[in-house]
C-alpha cells in the first residue's frame, strides 16, 4: 500500500494530447485575434517617434471622424432598431399566427439565406431594384407617376443604406429570436385566457415582458452586426459615404489620415463601440435564458 | 382569432414583398443587357470573362482551405476541452465570441501592421504568405459558427463513453477524435463547413485589402465598370447561398440526432 493507490488509473501519453490538441487552438486566437488587436492598441497610443501619447485618441474628436462615427452609430442604429421590430413582428406572425407548419419553416430557411446575402452581391439587388433604373424606381414612376429621386430619396444616402441594411438585420433577428418566441409556452396564453385577459393584455403583461431581454439583447448584436460592415457600403456609395469603416478603409489602403496612431486609434474606438453593445447583449442574454428551458 | 390570424397574413406578406421584390427585380435588371427584348446575355457575358473563373475557383480553393484548417483547430480542442479540461470552456466561448466583437476591418488592419514584410513573420512578403494569412483571416471569421456547430454536436454523442470503449479497443487518442468522434459529428461539422463557405465566397473587406484576387473584389470591380452583370452575379451569389444553406437544412434532416435545433 504506498502512493500507486490515490493516483488515478493512469492513462498513458494523457498530458502530450491535451496539450497538442488544445495548442492550434490557442496558437490560431493568439496569431490572429489577440497579437493584432493588442498591435493596434499599441500603436494606437504611440507617437511617430514610438513614444507614448493619447494625442490620438484626442485627434478622434476632429469634425470628419466624430461626423463619420456618428453616421455610422446612426446608420446602425437605425437598421438594428428597425430589424428587431419589423423581424420580432414578422417572427410573432410566423410562429404564434397559425399561419401553416410548412411556411414557417420556409421563412426560417429563407432568413438563414437572407442573413448571409450580404455584402457585394446586396448592394446590386438594391441597385437594380431602387436605383436610378431600378425596377421599383421605374415601376412607380410609370405606373404611379412619382419620381422617388426628384422626392428627394437617394439609395446612396442615410436611408438608402438603412433600408439596404434591413435586408440582413430582419432575417438575423428572426433566427435569433426564434428559440424566445418558441419559448412563449401555449399554456401562459390559455392561463391569460382563463383569468379573463384580453389577447393585448396578455401581450402587454405576459408575452412582451418575457421576449423583452432576448429583443434588447439581440438589438446590441444587430447593432455590432451593421456597425461593422463595410462591404455593402462600399459597392453602393463607393468611398463617398463618410461612415467610419469606409474612412478606416481608406486610411488602411492609403493612410488617408496620414497618421498611423490615428488610423489605429479609429480602429481602437470601433472595438470600443461593438465591446460596448457586446457587452449589453451578454449581460441581457443571461437574463434572458432564465426563462428557456 | 380570427383578427389574429388576419394580423398574421398581413405582416407576413408585407414582409415577404420586402424581401422578394429585390430579388425579382435583380433578376428582371439582370434579362435586360439586350435592348428591347430579355435574354440571358448578362449571365452569357459573366460566364465568358476570364477573371470570373479565375477570381471563383480562387475564392472556393481558400474557402475549402478555411474549412479544413478550421476543423483541425476546432474538433480536437473542443473534443478535450469537454472531455478532460471543462474549466477551458468559459475561455474558448470568449475566444470564439470575439470575431463577432471585432470587426473583419479592424482585424485585416492589426494583420497587415503586424505580419508586414519587415516583420518576424512577413507573411504578407509573398502571394503565398498573403494566401495563408487570409486564410488565416477566414478560419477567423468562421470560427463563431465553427465552434458552436461541432459544439452542438459534441453535446448531442457521449464522447467520454466512446472514449473510454474506444481505449478498451486499444485506440490511441488521434484514432479516437480522427475514427470515432469525427464521423459521430460530421453532420454538425458540415453544416459548420457550410457556413464557412457561404461567409468565405464572396468576403470583400480582408481580400481587396490584401490585395488577392478573390471573388469579393472581383464583384466589386465589375460593379464600378459594368451595368448589368452586376445584377446577374448578383443573382448567381444568391444562388450559392441559397445552395450552402439548403445544404446544411438537407443534411439536418438526414441526422436529426445531431442536428442543432435552429427552429
Amino acid at each position: 500500500m504506498n502512493d500507486t493507490t490515490t493516483s488515478p488509473p493512469a492513462p498513458p501519453r494523457r498530458i502530450p494530447w491535451d496539450t497538442l490538441a488544445v495548442a492550434p487552438f490557442v496558437i490560431f486566437a493568439v496569431m490572429f485575434l489577440f497579437l493584432p488587436t493588442l498591435s493596434l492598441v499599441g500603436t494606437a497610443f504611440t507617437d511617430r517617434t514610438g513614444n507614448f501619447t493619447v494625442d490620438n485618441i484626442g485627434g478622434l474628436f476632429s469634425d470628419q471622424i466624430v461626423a463619420a462615427y456618428w453616421i455610422s452609430i446612426r446608420i446602425s442604429g437605425a437598421s438594428a432598431i428597425l430589424g428587431a421590430l419589423i423581424g420580432l413582428a414578422i417572427t410573432l406572425a410566423v410562429i404564434r399566427g397559425r399561419l401553416p407548419a410548412p411556411l414557417r419553416s420556409a421563412v426560417m430557411t429563407f432568413s438563414g439565406v437572407a442573413s448571409n446575402f450580404a455584402g457585394v452581391p446586396l448592394a446590386f439587388a438594391f441597385i437594380a431594384t431602387l436605383g436610378r433604373l431600378g425596377l421599383v424606381t421605374i415601376i412607380l414612376r410609370t405606373l404611379f407617376g412619382l419620381d422617388l429621386y426628384r422626392s428627394g430619396f437617394n439609395l446612396l444616402s442615410f436611408w438608402g443604406l438603412t433600408l439596404t441594411y434591413l435586408y440582413f438585420q430582419i432575417p438575423l433577428m428572426m433566427l435569433t429570436i426564434a428559440p424566445a418566441v418558441d419559448g412563449l409556452k401555449k399554456e401562459w396564453n390559455e392561463a391569460a385566457q382563463m383569468l379573463g385577459a384580453s389577447q393585448w393584455q396578455f401581450w402587454r403583461y405576459v408575452g412582451l415582458p418575457i421576449l423583452w431581454p432576448s429583443v434588447l439583447g439581440t438589438l446590441s448584436l444587430l447593432f455590432a452586426n451593421a456597425f461593422g460592415a463595410i462591404a455593402t457600403a462600399w459597392a453602393l456609395t463607393g468611398s463617398n459615404l463618410n461612415i467610419v469603416t469606409v474612412l478606416l478603409y481608406n486610411q488602411i489602403r492609403g493612410d488617408a489620415l496620414q497618421n498611423p496612431g490615428l488610423g489605429a486609434a479609429l480602429a481602437l474606438g470601433m472595438i470600443v463601440i461593438t465591446s460596448l453593445a457586446n457587452v449589453i447583449y451578454l449581460v441581457v442574454a443571461n437574463r434572458a435564458e432564465r426563462w428557456m428551458k | 382569432m380570427k383578427a389574429n390570424k388576419f394580423w398574421a397574413w398581413l405582416v407576413f406578406a408585407l414582409g415577404a414583398a420586402y424581401f422578394i421584390v429585390p430579388l425579382l427585380a435583380t433578376f428582371e435588371f439582370s434579362l435586360r443587357m439586350r435592348r428591347g427584348t430579355y435574354s440571358f446575355d448578362a449571365y452569357a457575358s459573366v460566364f465568358a470573362d476570364p477573371a470570373f473563373a479565375a477570381s471563383f475557383s480562387y475564392s472556393v480553393v481558400i474557402g475549402l482551405v478555411t474549412i479544413a484548417v478550421g476543423i483541425l483547430v476546432v474538433v480536437p480542442a473542443v473534443y478535450f476541452v469537454r472531455l478532460r479540461m471543462p474549466w477551458l470552456r468559459p475561455f474558448m466561448e470568449f475566444i470564439t465570441l470575439l470575431p463577432l466583437v471585432i470587426p473583419a476591418l479592424v482585424l485585416v488592419y492589426g494583420y497587415i501592421r503586424l505580419y508586414n514584410s519587415s516583420s518576424i513573420i512577413p507573411f504578407t512578403g509573398s502571394a503565398l504568405g498573403t494566401d495563408i494569412l487570409l486564410t488565416g483571416a477566414y478560419v477567423t471569421l468562421a470560427l463563431p459558427y465553427m465552434y458552436r456547430a461541432v459544439d452542438n454536436g459534441m453535446r448531442t454523442i457521449d464522447i467520454a463513453t466512446l472514449t473510454e470503449a474506444a481505449q478498451i479497443m486499444g485506440a490511441n487518442q488521434a484514432q479516437i477524435v480522427a475514427q470515432i468522434i469525427l464521423p459521430n459529428i460530421l453532420v454538425a461539422i458540415l453544416s459548420g463547413a457550410f457556413l464557412t463557405f457561404a461567409i468565405v465566397i464572396g468576403e470583400f473587406t480582408i481580400a481587396s485589402l490584401l490585395n488577392r484576387p478573390a471573388f469579393g473584389p472581383y464583384l466589386v470591380g465589375i460593379g464600378t465598370n459594368r451595368a448589368y452583370e452586376p445584377a446577374a452575379l448578383a443573382i448567381i451569389s444568391f444562388i450559392i447561398t441559397w445552395g450552402a444553406m439548403g445544404m446544411i437544412n438537407v443534411l439536418g434532416r438526414f441526422a436529426p440526432h445531431t442536428s442543432a435545433r435552429t427552429d
